[in-house]
């Protein structure tokens, strides 16, 4: 691996430190076998100074460089020999022992893999239901639910504004174990489009007020009224006529209690004002095909899948905390 | 009565048309009391953010992410800058025993690096920012640091240049390699595309893992030169001149000055550790960090053994308490420091508190304590004063500081390692142990001792800040006069 678009560059590097790292080892031998003129006692007893005096009486001592000090440098830059020598430093030279970061990285990720790909192939042969059964892919797939998933989903799978609540039976794109494995795989881009230049302030009051009656929050019946045709209009292509959602392109069921973003009036109003999910904002689900490999997205699967499966879950486990 | 204080021989030596500029070095001496309350108070504030997430009811303003740059800023260029203003033009006067150079241009920056201030406590909070640790400050800004940067350089220099002593001393070797590096530092770092005057916008000139090294390499040497250099300059005038003891050794100096400027402008890969700079680059910041250790204890070595034959001295005196102890926590840091950049080290401290310790160890233990130190010296000598108003109250600033920086390195040492450890321990089956949010948890009592630490330190600073007021009450504020006796002969009767 090169990063030199030259071996000038390299020479370069290579030359300048080693020289720079003499040049350190030079400066203190020189100082240290200089010979310290043998400090004259003054008039009273006490040792001369230099002779050279600033602002009334600021001087200084030329005692010898402390030893002890001038090993500790010695050492260290003995040190740097050898880790140039050992390692990369040298412009190109890849160091006597072939270390690089990446290397030792990679090295690190096969020797876990090792060990834990055999746990992972059998999961994989197990349909998701059984592996939810399953106690230990239970309490790793927890773990890798806190590492990978909580930051936006919660610790607890419960969700916040913006983001899905996995423990319950409300699904945007659906609850089998198969789409759960899809969204993680693929990730998800469900967008609500803005419609406020479209429809304008007004009618928007009026959509608003009908959603709103749809799952029974109190509403103003006039503006629900006048509502209806334009949710008919704008909003059935992907809500469906009733309001019930289509979990094909992930639009939200709005006849029950769920509620992604929230129902209070002015809630709805900038959401159908400026939409949801456009590019930029954090509420689109990433795909993990890049991230996690199929073992880990299994059990992924299996663990969300039986958040909203209780009675297919093993039985609680005492909290996993050593 | 100050002349008569400062200049015992100024009454021997009459007609002495010449006069010190004491009156920037004030300002910035008061200065550095102010930004140091104002600085430490947004830490505070931070800090305690962190243990009480919603303690500014979401106000934007005053959000984590904008106050710490300001406190950073507060604390490295107001602070610590106001000092280094302050004790270098006191140093550079009157170790080369003439007025500052330039005339009003040492007033203009005084004033220009005010606005520099004053314009970051600003734009920081209003969320302007280039996003580069320790150099935010968006490109107007940045232009007139330049300008304020290169004044200072004509005063600092000139006064050199016009010096009526045969050799310069070393405290003005370190405030001279100070102020040219930082010059080199800001001016390189900071070259940027402006896009917008108002709103202020501008992109770094350098794209990528470039633009990390070189920020890299500028903040690095920001602590290398600003925070070290700069004080080590504070530490070789303060330390004897407070201990009345010549400096133990020109020779240490003399190695350690030319290793230490040398070495440090390579160490700042170790901030990027495994990251997508090139493991070559990454090996020359760790070995020079290793060998920036010896010359990084030279400046220790010899400021403490300054002291030796005086020891009894700082059993009474506790501004020299201020002054050894920092040299102490110096000592410390740049042990800590060199430790750290060890790869092996760094990929359990990267990214953990433990950073924030050993960068506070520093700033409050060494840049913090010796500057409140040389803050104690000047004070009275700028109102005419013989000493401070109260030392006993010098004494409990000192424990309380003491305390106070402990408690906060403490903490964040254990959180630090504590972060570490949990971020690396995995399970049997590959996957982490702790999930972050855990991590955060068990940090919480770490913050809170933490925060405790940092108030500690904030209220001495109300103290000397009270000490001070009551020592300039009444106070006189003139220039002495420059004595005629050059210097060597000039027989110090006090």
């Amino acid at each position: 691996m090169s990063d030199f678009t030259s071996s000038f560059w390299s020479w370069y590097v290579s030359i300048l430190t080693i020289v720079s790292v003499l040049a350190c080892a030079f400066l203190l031998y020189r100082m240290g076998r200089m010979r310290v003129a043998k400090a004259p006692q003054a008039a009273d007893g006490k040792t001369a100074t230099t002779g050279h005096v600033w602002d009334e009486d600021l001087a200084e001592y030329n005692n010898p460089l402390p030893r002890w000090w001038m090993w500790l440098f010695y050492i260290t830059i003995v040190f740097a020999c050898i880790y140039l020598a050992l390692y990369p430093g040298l412009g190109k030279f890849p160091g006597l022992l072939g270390w690089t970061s990446a290397g030792a990285y990679q090295d690190d990720v096969r020797a876990t893999q090792a060990t834990v790909a055999p746990m992972y192939a059998k999961y994989l042969t197990m349909d998701i239901p059984a592996v939810a059964a399953d106690p230990a892919a239970h309490a790793t797939g927890e773990r890798l639910f806190l590492t990978y998933c909580a930051q936006c989903h919660g610790s607890d799978a419960g969700g916040s504004k913006g983001f899905p609540n996995l423990r319950d039976s409300d699904w945007l794109y659906g609850g089998d174990p198969a789409t759960i494995k899809a969204s993680i795989t693929n990730g998800r881009n469900g967008i609500m489009p803005a419609f406020g230049p479209a429809l304008g302030d007004e009618k928007i009051r009026q959509v608003v007020n009908y959603v709103r009656t749809l799952s029974g929050l109190p509403a103003d019946s006039l503006l629900a009224q006048l509502g209806r045709p334009v949710f008919m209009e704008n909003c059935a292509a992907c809500h469906g006529a009733d309001g019930k959602g289509n979990q094909a392109v992930g639009a939200p069921n709005l006849t029950d209690s769920i509620w992604l973003y929230g129902s209070t009036i002015p809630t709805l109003i900038e959401t159908v004002t400026k939409g949801r999910g456009e590019a930029g904002t954090l509420t689109r689900m990433p795909a993990h095909k890049d991230l996690l490999d199929d073992g880990k997205i299994q059990l992924l699967a299996a663990y969300v899948w039986g958040l909203s499966h209780t009675a297919a879950a093993p039985p609680p486990p005492a909290p996993a905390k050593p | 009565m100050s002349a008569s204080l400062a200049m015992p021989a100024a009454a021997a030596a009459p007609a002495v048309a010449a006069t010190f500029n004491y009156k920037v070095v004030r300002q910035f001496t008061v200065m550095t009391i102010v930004w140091g309350i104002v600085g430490m108070l947004v830490g505070v504030i931070i800090a305690a953010q962190l243990l009480w997430p919603d303690l500014t009811y979401g106000i934007p303003w005053l959000s984590y992410g904008r106050l710490r740059p300001l406190h950073t800023n507060a604390v490295i260029f107001a602070f610590g800058g106001s000092a280094l203003f302050a004790t270098s033009y006191y140093c550079v006067q009157r170790t080369c025993q003439v007025r500052l150079f330039g005339g009003p241009l040492a007033g203009f920056t005084f004033w220009g690096w005010t606005a520099v201030i004053v314009l970051a406590a600003i734009t920081l909070p209003l969320g302007y920012t280039t996003g580069k640790e320790y150099a935010e400050l968006e490109w107007p800004i940045d232009l007139l640091i330049a300008v304020v940067w290169v004044s200072y350089a004509i005063v600092f220099f000139g006064t050199i240049f016009k010096r009526r002593t045969p050799h310069i001393y070393v405290a003005n070797w370190f405030y001279g390699a100070f102020i040219l590096a930082v010059a080199l530092l800001h001016i390189v770092n900071s070259a940027e595309v402006p896009v917008s005057f108002w709103p202020m916008k501008s992109y770094s000139a350098y794209a990528g893992v470039q633009d990390a090294m070189v920020q890299w390499w500028y903040g690095h040497n920001a602590v290398g030169f600003f925070l070290t250099a700069g004080f080590l300059g504070i530490m070789y005038y303060f330390v004897p001149k407070q201990a009345g003891r010549p400096i133990y050794s020109y020779r240490l100096s003399v190695v350690h000055f030319w290793a230490l400027i040398f070495t440090y402008m390579w160490a700042g890969p170790h901030h990027l550790h495994f990251t997508a700079l090139p493991d070559w680059t990454q090996s020359l910041g760790m070995i020079f960090s290793l060998i920036l250790l010896a010359p990084s204890w030279g400046g220790m070595i010899n400021g403490i053994m300054t002291l030796s034959g005086a020891w009894y001295k700082l059993r009474t005196d506790p501004i020299l308490k201020f002054l050894i102890v920092s040299l102490s926590f110096y000592g410390m840091s740049t042990f800590e420091g060199p430790m750290m950049s060890i790869k092996t080290v760094n990929s359990l401290s990267h990214y953990t508190d433990w950073t924030i310790g050993h960068v506070h160890s520093g700033a409050l233990g060494w840049v913090a304590f010796i500057s409140i130190g040389s803050i104690y010296y000047l004070l009275p000598r700028m109102f005419g004063k013989r000493e401070m108003w109260s030392t006993r109250l010098i004494t409990l600033h000192f424990w309380i500081a003491t305390i106070g920086v402990v408690l906060y390195i403490a903490s964040m040492w254990i959180a630090g390692v504590m972060q570490g450890l949990m971020w690396r321990a995995t399970n049997t089956d590959g996957t982490l142990t702790y999930a972050f949010a855990e991590g955060v948890k068990a940090t919480y009592p770490y913050y809170a001792i933490r925060l405790t630490g940092g108030t500690l330190f904030f209220s001495g600073m109300l103290l000397m800040a009270w000490n001070a007021i009551r020592t300039a009450a009444g106070g006189q504020c003139a220039d002495p006069p420059i004595p005629v006796t050059a210097t060597g002969d000039a027989t110090h009767a006090a």
